[in-house]
């Protein structure tokens, strides 16, 4: 049986096999032109140029030296949560909580960059990443735990903890944390030895990109080389075949939401000691949702997570000059993200169905040809 | 701390009211949401809903200078938006909570930017036309529930009338059996001749509308401007009440007091220069979600379709 659904003139078929290898492929690549495509189209019907708006995007993003690093300061902490997310992602938890990691490993990093003084930068960093991770993960793994114990769905309590991690920390820097004498909703500054130092000289693009490239080769033997990765993935893909094949389905899915967690405080540590250098109220800027189309559009793969977190990273920086020169609002950009998501979902389903352009449909059915 | 501030007629009206006014919006967004959880769709889509919503009722507001006109762009604006998640969730089967997550990007965008567009980058537009509070007679005059219940603007009593009747369509009517059914067992409505596909896009367009509302009511509801991000994550808010009421439209009031009231309360505390953390009482509702999902209110179990795309083919 074929089955056909008819939208107006678009006839969509059932394929007679899925060609999933070049297409899966491409599918993110597809996404993209047609966002971009669709984003030209709302440019243009605002009555802009959408060629020299784009143009501007692009230099914006990658023009001179100092964008390009600025792009690349932008692409860290979604490349970090990103990576966090697919871990998420990858053992079949959706987790919709980066945002409140990433703000909870900023706090821990930042309490430990306030408290801690007195040692060298090569003990402080490392210290933060962990102070990072510990914030992140702790905030990960409270709703990995509500699931693997009382089967509490993930998606509605990732939500809530974003939301209770952003008051905790306005609260924190109304009063406790907040920095003599007090005019500005923001910490103290952390100690200098624990700032990540600028790699490139005359730019602000500090190690923490550094720390997210090797973070893509730590999640790619992670998840691929080593037995645990295995089993998140084992867990994502069929859980029941995976606790028949005695792996600890509940313990796995904690570990993975911890690791998810843990890795965007390390997006948040990254930005604080990278850029802010102190705690501020909204320092993300809302990283943690982004990092949801990072993951996605990356087909949780390290390299393509590493390719988006840039893309969207540029669109970030790149929105700014296009707005000023082309004066084409920023927020286009956004436009084009969540399209993005949307054209990347439909890739199974375009791999599954031929779709065309009906003319004069053929009234006779072919019957012989099972799908 | 001055507490007799706190403790007087004036600031316990003040509060009270303002619980129902704060609620409205999400009550109107959670019983839409109702629609689309018991057919079987994770609807977190309903942020972007909710500020297209807003954006467009606003506008449609500013263009005819007629708030009720507002209203009918609001609910127009919410179901195409909904419109997206019907296709993405029903018809290409796609994950539904990554679909939301989509929307809900693409929402801010369009609305941030239609608002540049139509009033120039940086500009705040002008106050639209907006509803008038309705005091009905005599009720209105009541001391302290007087002016908390009867004294609002008109989609504020709507919602709170649509509660029983959202609760009559689910549980009185053919339609109502037909969703519950498509929620739980989707296969067994295909089997008996029903519609599963129909069922779930027309349940879907109804809580874009009311979302769509609920967004307006925002807007030009207690506002009477539209600004970027204006929602500011109800829609969320509102999907959670739809689960800590559990899919029911009475447990779904209930929640959205609860919120409406936190959030009421905070905006109280900070009027009167309370040095109390409002912060935690902003924190409570979301708290008390994570509390009472871990089963303190007993267990909430969703319909059973509960994200899972329907196909005839390769349905079990």
């Amino acid at each position: 049986m074929k089955e056909e659904i008819n939208i107006s003139r678009l006839n969509i078929k059932k394929r007679q096999k899925e060609n999933k290898s070049v297409f899966g492929i491409f599918a993110p690549f597809i996404a993209v032109v047609l966002a971009l495509l669709v984003g030209a189209l709302i440019i243009a019907m605002a009555g802009a140029s959408p060629l020299y708006a784009y143009q501007w995007l692009l230099y914006g993003a990658f023009g001179s030296l100092n964008s390009f690093s600025e792009t690349l300061i932008k692409t860290t902490p979604l490349l970090i949560s990103g990576l966090g997310l697919a871990i998420a992602f990858r053992s079949n938890m959706i987790s919709i909580g980066a945002e409140g990691q990433i703000i909870m490993g900023g706090l821990f990093a930042t309490l430990a960059g306030l408290y801690i003084t007195g040692l060298p930068a090569v003990v402080m960093i490392p210290l933060l990443i962990i102070a990072g991770f510990i914030g992140g993960a702790i905030w990960g793994a409270i709703p990995g735990l509500l699931k693997a114990k009382l089967g509490v769905s993930e998606i509605i309590n990732t939500i809530m903890l974003n939301y209770i991690a952003l008051y905790f920390v306005n609260y924190l820097l109304d009063i406790p944390l907040r920095e003599p004498p007090g005019y500005f909703p923001q910490s103290a500054q952390i100690v200098k030895e624990a700032w990540l130092p600028v790699i490139l000289p005359g730019t602000r693009l500090h190690a923490g990109f550094l720390l997210g490239l090797l973070l893509v080769v730590a999640y790619y033997f992670l998840m691929f080389r080593l037995p645990l990765g295995y089993k998140i993935r084992a867990v994502g893909l069929n859980p029941h075949a995976a606790r028949y094949g005695g792996i600890n389905v509940e313990r796995n899915m904690v570990i993975a939401m911890a690791l998810s967690g843990g890795l965007a405080g390390i997006a948040g540590m990254s930005e604080i000691a990278g850029v802010q250098h102190r705690l501020l109220g909204a320092f993300s800027s809302g990283y943690g949702f982004d990092a949801i189309a990072v993951a996605l559009l990356g087909k949780l793969h390290p390299l393509g997570v590493l390719a988006s977190a840039l893309f969207f990273g540029a669109l970030r920086v790149g929105a700014n000059s296009m707005q000023r020169a082309a004066q084409v609002p920023a927020s286009v950009v956004y436009v084009i993200q969540g399209l993005v998501v949307i054209f990347v979902l439909t890739d199974t389903f375009l791999q599954k169905h031929m779709v065309s352009w009906r003319k004069s449909r053929p009234a006779k059915k072919t019957s012989g040809e099972e799908a | 701390m001055d507490w007799s501030k706190v403790f007087n007629e004036v600031f316990i009206i003040g509060f009270l009211t303002a619980s129902v006014r704060m609620a409205a919006p999400l009550l109107l967004a959670s019983l839409g949401a109702i629609f689309t959880a018991r057919v079987g769709i994770i609807n977190l889509a309903l942020e972007g809903i909710m500020l297209v919503g807003a954006f467009s009722g606003f506008y449609g507001a500013y263009l005819t200078g007629n708030p009720l006109v507002g209203a009918l762009f609001g609910m127009a604006g919410g179901a195409l938006t909904a419109l997206i998640l019907g296709f993405l969730a029903i018809t290409v089967g796609a994950n539904q909570t990554v679909a939301g997550t989509g929307i809900n990007i693409f929402a801010l965008g369009i609305t941030s930017y239609l608002l540049s567009v139509a009033f120039g980058i940086g500009n705040r537009p002008s106050a639209v036309p907006s509803f008038k509070e309705i005091p009905i007679p005599v009720l209105a005059d009541i001391p302290i529930i007087g002016p908390m219940l009867f004294n609002h603007i008109g989609l504020v009593y709507l919602a709170f009338l649509l509660v029983p009747v959202v609760w009559y369509i689910l549980f009185r009517t053919p339609f109502g059996l037909t969703m519950r059914s498509v929620g739980e067992h989707p296969k067994a409505v295909d089997t008996l001749g029903g519609n599963v596909i129909r069922t779930r896009y027309i349940c879907v367009i109804i809580s874009g509308i009311l979302a769509g509302l609920g967004g307006a009511v925002l807007s030009i509801g207690q506002l009477s401007v539209f600004m970027e991000n204006i929602t500011a994550g109800r829609g969320y808010i509102a999907l959670a009440a739809v689960t800590f009421g559990k899919w029911n439209p009475l447990g779904v009031l209930g929640a959205s007091m609860l919120f409406g009231a936190a959030d009421g309360l905070q905006l109280r505390l900070q009027a009167v220069g309370l040095k109390i953390p409002y912060q935690f009482l902003l924190m409570l509702p979301y708290l008390l979600t994570m509390i009472a999902l871990a089963g303190l209110v007993g267990k909430t179990t969703p319909p059973a379709a509960m994200g899972k795309p329907y196909s005839k083919q390769d349905a079990r």
